[in-house]
């Protein structure tokens, strides 16, 4: 269990593996990968229990990465955890990587469910919650959403099942980071008022600085002792969080960094080019 | 060398220009609109340009309702959303009341290159062409593109066209008319007919450039419209060649292969061999290099459309 400075130490190391894979494979999602990774480093570093010599241990927490297209933002956790080697982190979007465009897990441990079309990651993650039921395993799940996702009718029938089926072993995370593909969520489909909404759907609903790792950790922690309901942690976050000429920019959503820009982002993590 | 176009260029601006002189058009996408290029129609006319975020299903359905109070609406995202997400919204809202609804999806099969098998839709020809009341349209090239947009809104009914992400080159020029439902032959031949569709087209004349130089004689047909297809074309050209090689960047399952070898094994039995994605998803890497190793295993290059074309030459003397 990391302490948050040493939190905020591996996510900076996983903000520096972020634009450096995203500028070699000059493909893939900048903004939203920045924007999570901060959920991300909680999760893993802190609160979730895997056995990384071990990707299949039945005991183990799960994450299903709903919004798929954040790939990068898994696979530097993954990478970091053992999962796939340093190496393999340059071959993003090559021709037989395992680190394919989205998450695909016939070719990655660590991996739970393959996901890429916005949407389906809820259901998946109730279904594995229901396994665990059964399994009387006391093992959870968490998942990751977009806030664009949230415009899927999917989410709203997984959002019904979760509650009607009283998924206390499941945690949904919204990276409410105010932007999609075509601009501003609230400009294109506005999906307010969220917070009333996941309530009106049965969950327990918290609000958290997806930036901030106490806010974090606590809001998962009250996600555990929440009974008879799922919880809904609502992360307020900066698209491409971390780098200046990258945050709150719609164009960054699936630009990679620029050779240029990738020396400027290096140097503001604090880097040393 | 021919000019390089993406068909999904072409689609944003024969939409745009189509705006301008029908002013019952209407179009919906679904967040991806810079990438289909509804973009270019959504500035032009944001009154009639309605973004419904990332929910392909409800686009459908809205699409059926705008349809239904005499609109034309083109609803555009990814082939694999318009057609695998929202399918069953397409055949009950749109296909059965036969509503005048235009689903031009882009980014269709593995040229989508990095993004991956979850954004390349292999099997949407197959999904689409089953739909009874569905028409099924795969341009070859940009020029093609925009003939097949201005022609689909003189016809009343739904129709499904497939575009792609990458640049192909330019084959047509601008005397080229296209008709639904209408093969066209792009060159003669006598031993072999390549029949393809959409980025297959190109190769497959490059193919039959490198079959004449070995003395093989091998005629090239565009079948842009797969549905309804042009049986009588089909058939005919089979028996003058006696064998067929079909290409096509979707499954060989249920796509232009099938709807072809549908045709000729009722009407005209010949060794047929169809080159295109072998029952398996797409992966992730450059686009040109996904074509070379599809090419290897499944055959969509122009070497291995040659290779198939030898093959049915030898069946057919056997
Ligand atoms: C079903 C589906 N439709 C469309 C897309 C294309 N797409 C990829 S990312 C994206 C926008 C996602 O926005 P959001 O959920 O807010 O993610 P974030 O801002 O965190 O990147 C879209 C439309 C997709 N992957 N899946
Ligand atoms: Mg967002």
């Amino acid at each position: 269990m990391a302490e948050t400075a040493e939190l905020k130490e591996i996510a900076r190391e996983l903000r520096v593996d972020i634009v450096k894979m995203l500028n070699k494979s000059k493909s893939g999602h900048t903004g939203g990968s920045l924007s999570c990774i901060d959920i991300l480093t909680t999760l893993y570093f802190s609160k979730m229990r895997l056995k990384c010599d071990d990707p299949k241990w039945p005991e183990r927490d799960r994450f299903v990465l709903s919004k798929g297209h954040a790939a990068p933002a898994l696979y530097v956790v993954l990478t970091r955890l053992g999962y796939c080697c340093t190496e393999d982190l340059m071959t993003l979007r090559q021709v037989g990587s395992k680190l394919q465009g989205h998450p695909d897990c016939k070719s990655l441990a660590g991996v739970e469910v393959s996901t890429g079309s916005l949407g389906q990651g809820l259901s998946m993650a109730n279904g594995i919650a229901l396994a665990m039921r059964l399994d009387k395993s006391a093992s959870r799940v968490y998942c990751l959403l977009g806030d664009g996702e949230c415009q899927e009718g999917q989410v709203w029938e997984a959002a019904m099942a979760a509650s009607h089926y009283k998924l206390d072993n499941l945690c949904a995370i919204i990276d409410n980071n105010g932007l999609q593909i075509d601009g501003a969520v609230k400009d294109i489909m506005g999906i307010e008022p969220l917070r009333e909404k996941w309530k009106a759907f049965g969950w327990n609903v918290i609000s958290a600085n997806g930036h901030n790792f106490e806010s974090l950790l606590s809001a998962f922690s009250s996600a555990e002792e929440a009974k008879g309901k799922p919880t809904m942690v609502i992360a307020e976050t900066v698209k491409g969080k971390g780098v200046s000429i990258f945050e709150g920019k719609v164009k960054y959503h699936g630009t990679p960094p620029s050779d240029e820009e990738l020396i400027l982002a290096l140097k503001e993590l604090g880097e040393v080019v | 060398m021919a000019q390089m176009i993406a068909t999904r260029d072409a689609y944003g601006e024969a939409l745009a220009e189509l705006g301008e002189s029908n002013k019952d058009v209407v179009v919906l996408d679904a967040d991806l609109s810079g990438s289909t290029k509804t973009a270019v129609f959504a500035k032009k006319f944001p009154e009639r340009f309605f973004n419904m975020g990332i929910a392909e299903q409800d686009m459908m359905g809205t699409a059926a309702g705008l349809a239904a109070s005499g609109k034309i609406p083109f609803a555009s995202t990814f082939a694999i959303f318009a057609t695998g997400r929202a399918w069953e919204q397409v055949r009950q809202s749109i296909a059965y009341p036969k509503l005048n609804v235009k689903i031009v999806a882009t980014h269709a099969g593995i040229t989508v290159g990095e993004d991956g098998a979850s954004h390349q839709s292999v099997e949407d020809i197959a999904v689409m062409r089953v739909i009874p009341n569905m028409t099924v349209i795969v341009p070859a090239d940009g020029v093609e593109t925009r003939k097949v947009i201005r022609e689909i809104v003189r016809y009343k009914g739904p129709v499904y066209v497939r575009l792609s992400r990458g640049k192909s080159p330019v084959i047509f020029d601008d005397s080229y008319s296209f008709e639904i439902g209408k093969g066209v032959v792009l060159k003669d031949g006598k031993d072999v007919s390549l029949i393809a569709c959409g980025v297959m087209v190109y190769k497959a004349l490059q193919a039959a450039d490198v079959l004449g130089k070995e003395g093989v004689s091998a005629r090239v047909i565009n079948i842009s419209s797969i549905k309804p297809i042009d049986a009588d074309l089909i058939i005919r050209v089979a028996r003058e060649t006696g064998c067929v090689v079909t290409a096509e960047e979707h499954s060989i399952i249920g796509g232009l292969g099938g709807a072809v070898a549908e045709v000729l094994a009722e009407n005209c039995p010949v060794p047929v061999k169809r080159v295109g994605i072998e029952d398996k998803f797409g992966t992730s890497g450059d686009t040109d290099l996904l074509m070379e190793v599809y090419g290897l295993t499944d055959g969509l290059t122009s070497e291995n459309i040659a290779k198939a074309a030898r093959e049915v030459i030898k069946r057919k003397h056997d």
